[in-house]
């Protein structure tokens, strides 16, 4: 996947969040953002799924640049997978009908198609056996992992996780790490902002370091871990390796 | 003993059926001996037969205000979701009118409005039909609070449900369908359950305008006869047999949408 993000400003009650952040990859598949709390990771991440207008500037992927349009926002949102840190499924719905119900109403799939589908991928990660149930009756690395089942049944074109696992026990943060590594090895391109340092190594081939509102620090892994250049990023980066 | 009279709502313990008959027994006979007693001190002397005969304005009057309460029950729920959409929507006519309408129909009294309904709005607008202005009437106050319970459930459901259904694409109107309303309306059963009930009771104010409910065959049979318990205790009863449905119902409603959140 080809990403750039062209000067993008974002404000939030005239606290500025982003601030001209750009970046220019041009063969990317696993691309980590990292940052401390409230750097705007979360709000680049919402801005590239056309879940959040940014004040100014603008994501192109693969050459197409995102038309901030309801009709064309709603086109994007549609080709793009995305999970969030937590509540994600509906609660009222069954784990299957939470995957079915995007595959059936906003892709057109009829509804056995769409169970089929669903079906398949509950198999393929193992949690057939939780189909019927409704997200309260499941652990909340499950809940986790039917979110991305019902993010990936769609076959968008680029997968986003924000902190997916922030709010799992360790145990629960290692089922759906494995799930998401998996993914990226079978060739899917996702953006994961994660606090994980020591996943975000071993899975992405790119980082960006964002601090304060400002990418700070880009490249590949071993670039940005081994090497980092900005004295901000080596403060990050020391603080959170440490242990 | 102590299991024949307490049950601790946390256990999962079902209660056996010996024991809940038992307690609604009690419960009954008490009611029964304050009713029996009170009943006893009264100087009267029951003179059932003399209702009897006009058993058949019972009956009728009776299926009036089943349908009647059953129309505006379906009418207002229509009004209801148009003025709790309305408030939350972005077109200001829309969102001012709903809002005027809640108020203005919370705020006064349900006598007043059907009164007006009736002589004055029904009048310039040659509606000559009263059971129709009834319909409207009671439909148009009870929508008020529908709306009301409505909006509430609504506001229930989270921002992270909204982004949730944003993300997988589904449009506006898709969102409410199947994220919001779904989750919105099992909130607002229970409320909605005690306005149905409420809309059924109020429909004997219809009897000012001379609409032939049940409440105005008791009036008019009480009136002939001088019998006046022995038509209104009927009466009592007949507005059990319409309420009571509606609860089994919603409680039965309850427990299939069960989930947690």
């Amino acid at each position: 996947m080809k990403l750039k993000l062209d000067q993008i400003c974002k404000k939030f009650d005239e606290a500025s969040v982003l601030d001209a952040v750009s970046l220019d990859m041009e063969s990317v598949h696993a691309l980590v953002l990292i940052g401390p709390s409230g750097s705007g990771k979360s709000t680049l991440l919402r801005i590239i799924a056309g879940l959040e207008i940014p004040d100014s500037g603008g994501v192109e992927i693969n050459g197409d640049r995102l038309q901030y349009q309801e009709a064309s926002l709603l086109a994007h949102r549609r080709g793009i997978g995305t999970v969030f840190q937590a509540y994600n499924l509906f609660p009222h719905l069954t784990a299957l009908k939470n995957i079915t119900l995007p595959l059936e109403k906003v892709h057109g799939q009829s509804a056995a198609a769409a169970r089929e589908t669903a079906m398949q991928i509950l198999k393929r990660l193992r949690l057939e056996s939780h189909a019927h149930k409704r997200p309260a009756e499941l652990s909340g690395g499950q809940r986790q992992r039917i979110a991305i089942a019902r993010a990936i049944a769609i076959k968008p074109r680029l997968l986003l996780f924000d902190e997916p696992t922030s709010s799992l026990d360790p145990e629960m943060t290692a089922e759906v790490l494995d799930l998401i590594r998996e993914l990226g090895e079978e060739g899917r391109d996702f953006i994961l902002v994660t606090h994980e340092m020591g996943f975000a190594r071993r899975i992405a081939d790119h980082v960006a370091l964002l601090a304060d509102g400002r990418i700070v620090e880009a490249g590949s892994v071993a670039e940005v871990f081994d090497r980092p250049q900005a004295a901000r990023s080596k403060e990050f980066l020391a603080r959170v390796l440490k242990y | 003993m102590k299991r024949l009279l307490f049950h601790d709502r946390s256990s999962r313990a079902r209660l056996s059926l010996p024991v809940r008959i038992f307690n609604v027994l009690v419960v009954l006979l008490l009611i029964t001996a304050i009713f029996y007693f009170s009943f006893s001190q009264l100087d009267t002397s029951w003179n059932w037969g003399a209702v009897y005969k006009y058993r058949h304005r019972f009956i009728a009057g009776w299926w009036a205000t089943l349908w009647i309460s059953l129309a505006s029950l379906g009418l207002s729920t229509l009004i209801g979701l148009a003025a709790a959409f309305g408030q939350r929507s972005s077109f200001l006519f829309w969102r001012y009118l709903s809002k005027l309408y809640v108020e203005l129909i919370r705020g006064t009294p349900l006598l007043v409005q059907i009164l007006i309904f009736w002589y004055v709005i029904g009048n310039a607008i040659h509606l000559g039909n009263r059971y129709l202005a009834g319909i409207l009437a009671l439909a148009v106050f009870s929508g008020a609070y529908i709306s009301e319970i409505i909006r509430a459930g609504i506001e229930s459901i989270g921002k992270s449900q909204l982004e949730s259904a944003k993300a997988i694409g589904l449009t506006g109107v898709q969102t409410y369908r199947y994220v919001v309303l779904p989750q919105a309306l099992r909130q607002s059963l229970p409320p909605l359950a005690g306005q149905f009930v409420s809309l059924i009771k109020d429909s004997s104010l219809l009897s000012v305008i001379a609409i032939s409910e049940f409440t105005l065959a008791a009036q008019e049979t009480a009136s002939v006869t001088y019998s006046n318990f022995e038509c209104y205790i009927p009466l009592a009863v007949g507005y059990l047999l319409l309420t009571l449905p509606i609860s089994i119902a919603t409680r039965w409603l309850e427990t299939r949408t069960t989930y947690e959140t």
